[in-house]
C-alpha cells in the first residue's frame, strides 16, 4: 500500500491513464484479493464443519488429551504438541544444515561443482512425500533404532528427552524426516539471499584484513540474516503441514510424552488417517476442528515469526550500515 | 467441494461416453474395492448399456454420500448406526457382498506357528500381557520356545474396516475391552504404535522383533506373513482361510436387515475374526431406469460375481445367505 502514492510520482506527465495500466492495476488487486479471500473461505468452511465440536467441547478441545472416536470424546492437545515438537526438531536440524549448504554453494565451492550441487539439492525437493515416508520406514527408522537412538540414550540418557523404550518410530524420527523434506527450500531460498549480498560488502571486509570466515560472518551472514530467517519461516510453514511422510514414521499415538523416543501424532496426520472412515457427525466435526486448529497454529506461528523478523531487522540494519 | 468435483467429473464422463450408456455412481469402502472393480469391469461384458463408476473414498464418505443421495449406491465396511439410518430420506438396505478376515501376525525368531484364544489376544492389546514368555501364551503353545521379550503392539492408525472387525471381535471376547475401548473404525488404543494401512502395520511388525499386529487375511497371504490360529467359540484353534471364513458366515446369526456381526460364530470350523462388507441401496429407487439396471447388476453379482471372490482372497457368501439376500434384492422397487 505505501507504494501506491509513489507510483504517480514515477510517471511525471499526467495524461489520463491508459487502459493497460488501469486494467493491470485491477488484475493485480484481484490476484491479491483472491489469496486473502481463499484463506478466509478455508477458515470459514472449516469453522462451519467444526461447529458441532466447537459447541460441545469449547476451549477444552485445545488442552484435552483424549481422542476416543468410540466414546465421541475428543481433544487436540497431543496433536498440537506433536506438530509443534516435530516442527521445532525439523527446524533445529534443517536450518544449520541448509544455511551451511547455501554458504558452501555461494562462498566456498569451486565454480565448477556449484551448478551440479544446486541441481542435487533441487532434486531433493522433487521427491514425493510418500517416498520419503517409505524410505523412513524401511531405512531410516531401523537405522535410528539400532544406532543413533542407542547412542543418544547411552550418552544423553540422563535427560528426560532421551529416556524410555526405543521403538524406532518416534517424534524424533518424525522430526528428522521433516527436516530432510524442508532442507531443499531452506537451502534454495538461503542461496538466493546469499547471492544477493553485494560483492562490495565482501570486498570491503577483505580490504579491512578480514579472513574468509570473518568475511562470511561479518559481511555476508549479518547482511543476509533477515532473508535467512525468512527462509526458515518458509520451511516451518511446510513442516507444520507435512502429512504423509511423517505419519509413516511417527508412530501415530495420541500421547504427550517428554521423551523424543516416544511415539506421537500430528494434526495433519490424524486428519489424513481418520477422515475417510469417520462416520458419526461429531467425529467428522472434531476432525474439522483439528483442521481449524492447524490453520490457526500456522497463522500464529507466522505472525510470531514476522514480529521476530521485525525486531531482528532493527538490530541487523544498524550493524551493517 | 468434493461433490462439485464429482459432479463435474461425471458430467465430463457422460459427455465423452457413448450417448446411450447409462452411468451409475457409487462410493464408499476401500476394503472391497478390488472385487467391486472386477465386478464392474466384468459386468460391462454382460450389459454394455450401463457403466458403473465406483470411488473408494472410505466408509464414512460412502455413508454420507448415499444419505445425501449424491450417489446411486453406497458401500461401507461397518453397518450404519440407527442414528444415521434415521437421517436417510428413504428406507436404506444393507446388502452384504463378501467377507474378509483379520489375522494376528507377529515377529518372533524362527516364525513359529502360534495359537491364541480370544482373552489372550484381548489382554495383549489391552497391555495386560506384556511379555512373550507370559504363562497365558506359553500354556497354549506347548513346544514353542518363547523369548523373554517385550511385546510391541501395532495397530492401524487410519480408520478402517479391518480395525472395525478386529475391535468387534475383541469386544465380543473381552468384557473389559468392550467397556474400556469398544468397537469402531478407529478406537482409542490402550497401548501400541499406529501404522498406516495394512502395509504400515505389517512393515512395522516385520521390522520390530517382538511385535504383534492385525492385518487383513488377503494381505497376509499375498505377502506370506506368519499368523496365529485363533480359538473359536467351539474351542477349536482355526487357521484363517477362505473356507473357515465362509464357515463362519454359514453359522453366524443374521438378522433380516442384514446388519450383522459375524465375529465368534458357533460353527466348529468357523474362524472367529471375520466380517462382511455392505452395499447401501435405497429400497425405493427414484430413477426407474437406473433402479432397474442396479437391481439387474446386484442379481448378477450374487449369481456370477460371488464366484470371483475367492481368487481375490475374499470369502463368498454361503448359499443360504445368498438366497436370503437375493430375495431382498427382488423387493427393491423402481
Amino acid at each position: 500500500m505505501p507504494a501506491a502514492p509513489a507510483a504517480p510520482a514515477a510517471v511525471p506527465s499526467a495524461p489520463p491513464r491508459r487502459w493497460p495500466d488501469v486494467s493491470f492495476r485491477w488484475l493485480a488487486l484481484l490476484a491479491a484479493a483472491t489469496i486473502v479471500a481463499l484463506i478466509f473461505l478455508v477458515g470459514w468452511e472449516l469453522y462451519r464443519g467444526a461447529h458441532l465440536a466447537v459447541m460441545k467441547f469449547g476451549v477444552n478441545f485445545l488442552h484435552h488429551s483424549v481422542w476416543d472416536p468410540v466414546a465421541d470424546d475428543y481433544g487436540a492437545w497431543p496433536f498440537i504438541f506433536g506438530t509443534l515438537v516435530t516442527s521445532v526438531i525439523a527446524l533445529l536440524l534443517a536450518v544449520p544444515l541448509g544455511v551451511g549448504t547455501a554458504l558452501y554453494l555461494t562462498e566456498i565451492a569451486p565454480l565448477r561443482i556449484r551448478q551440479p550441487l544446486v541441481m542435487v539439492v533441487e532434486m531433493l525437493a522433487a521427491v514425493p512425500s510418500v517416498i520419503f515416508g517409505l524410505w523412513g520406514v524401511f531405512v531410516l527408522v531401523p537405522w535410528l533404532r539400532d544406532n543413533l537412538f542407542v547412542w543418544l540414550k547411552k550418552w544423553l540418557g540422563f535427560l528426560p528427552l532421551f529416556q524410555g523404550p526405543i521403538y524406532g518410530v518416534s517424534v524424533l524420527a518424525g522430526g528428522i524426516i521433516v527436516a530432510i523434506m524442508i532442507l531443499p527450500i531452506i537451502t534454495s531460498v538461503s542461496r538466493e539471499i546469499l547471492r544477493s549480498v553485494p560483492n562490495l560488502q565482501r570486498e570491503a571486509a577483505y580490504a579491512l584484513g578480514a579472513t574468509h570466515w570473518e568475511v562470511i560472518r561479518l559481511a555476508v551472514l549479518s547482511y543476509a540474516r533477515r532473508g535467512i530467517f525468512g527462509a526458515a519461516v518458509l520451511g516451518l510453514g511446510r513442516a507444520l503441514g507435512e502429512t504423509m511422510a511423517i505419519t509413516m514414521v511417527i508412530g501415530n499415538r495420541a500421547e504427550v510424552s517428554a521423551s523424543l523416543f516416544a511415539p506421537g501424532y500430528t494434526l495433519a496426520s490424524v486428519i489424513a488417517n481418520e477422515f475417510t472412515e469417520a462416520t458419526t457427525d461429531m467425529y467428522l466435526s472434531a476432525l474439522f476442528e483439528l483442521g481449524l486448529v492447524l490453520l490457526v497454529v500456522t497463522i500464529l506461528v507466522n505472525v510470531v515469526a514476522q514480529l521476530m523478523l521485525r525486531s531482528l531487522a532493527g538490530g541487523g540494519t544498524g550493524k551493517v550500515q | 467441494m468434493k461433490k462439485i468435483l464429482l459432479a463435474g467429473l461425471t458430467g465430463l464422463l457422460a459427455v465423452t461416453a457413448a450417448p446411450a450408456q447409462m452411468l451409475i455412481n457409487g462410493a464408499g469402502a476401500t476394503f472391497p474395492y478390488p472385487i467391486y472393480s472386477k465386478w464392474f469391469n466384468e459386468y460391462t461384458k454382460v450389459d454394455g448399456s450401463v457403466r458403473f463408476n465406483y470411488q473408494s473414498i472410505g466408509s464414512g464418505g460412502g455413508q454420507k454420500q448415499i444419505l445425501s443421495e449424491t450417489v446411486d449406491f453406497g458401500a461401507s465396511d461397518g453397518p450404519m448406526s440407527d442414528d444415521s439410518l434415521a437421517k436417510a430420506p428413504g428406507k436404506l438396505l444393507h446388502i452384504p457382498t463378501v467377507a474378509g478376515a483379520d489375522v494376528v501376525s507377529y515377529n518372533l525368531p524362527g516364525s513359529p506357528k502360534l495359537r491364541f484364544d480370544g482373552p489372550t489376544v484381548a489382554a495383549i492389546f489391552l497391555g495386560k500381557i506384556r511379555k512373550w514368555s507370559d504363562p497365558a501364551i506359553a500354556s497354549q503353545n506347548p513346544g514353542v520356545t518363547l523369548p523373554d521379550q517385550d511385546i510391541l503392539v501395532v495397530h492401524r492408525s487410519d480408520g478402517s474396516g479391518t480395525t472395525y472387525i478386529f475391535t468387534d471381535y475383541l469386544s465380543s471376547v473381552s468384557p473389559e475391552w468392550k467397556s474400556k475401548v469398544g468397537k469402531g473404525t478407529s478406537v482409542n488404543w490402550p497401548v501400541g504404535l499406529g501404522g498406516k494401512g495394512n502395509e504400515g502395520v505389517s512393515g512395522q511388525v516385520k521390522q520390530s522383533p517382538g511385535a504383534i499386529g492385525y492385518i487383513e487375511l488377503a494381505y497376509a497371504k499375498q505377502n506370506k506373513l506368519p499368523y496365529a490360529d485363533i480359538k473359536n467359540s467351539s474351542g477349536n484353534y482355526i487357521a484363517a482361510s477362505i473356507d473357515s471364513v465362509t464357515a463362519a458366515l454359514a453359522t453366524a446369526e443374521i438378522p433380516d436387515d442384514f446388519r450383522f456381526s459375524m465375529v465368534n460364530p458357533p460353527g466348529a470350523d468357523a474362524y472367529p475374526i471375520a466380517g462382511t462388507t455392505w452395499l447401501l441401496v435405497y429400497a425405493r429407487q427414484k430413477d426407474a431406469a437406473k433402479g432397474r439396471k442396479l437391481v439387474e447388476f446386484l442379481k448378477w453379482a450374487y449369481q456370477e460375481g460371488e464366484k470371483m471372490a475367492a481368487s481375490l482372497d475374499y470369502a463368498p457368501l454361503p448359499a443360504n445367505v445368498q438366497a436370503r439376500v437375493l430375495q431382498r434384492i427382488g423387493e427393491i422397487k423402481y
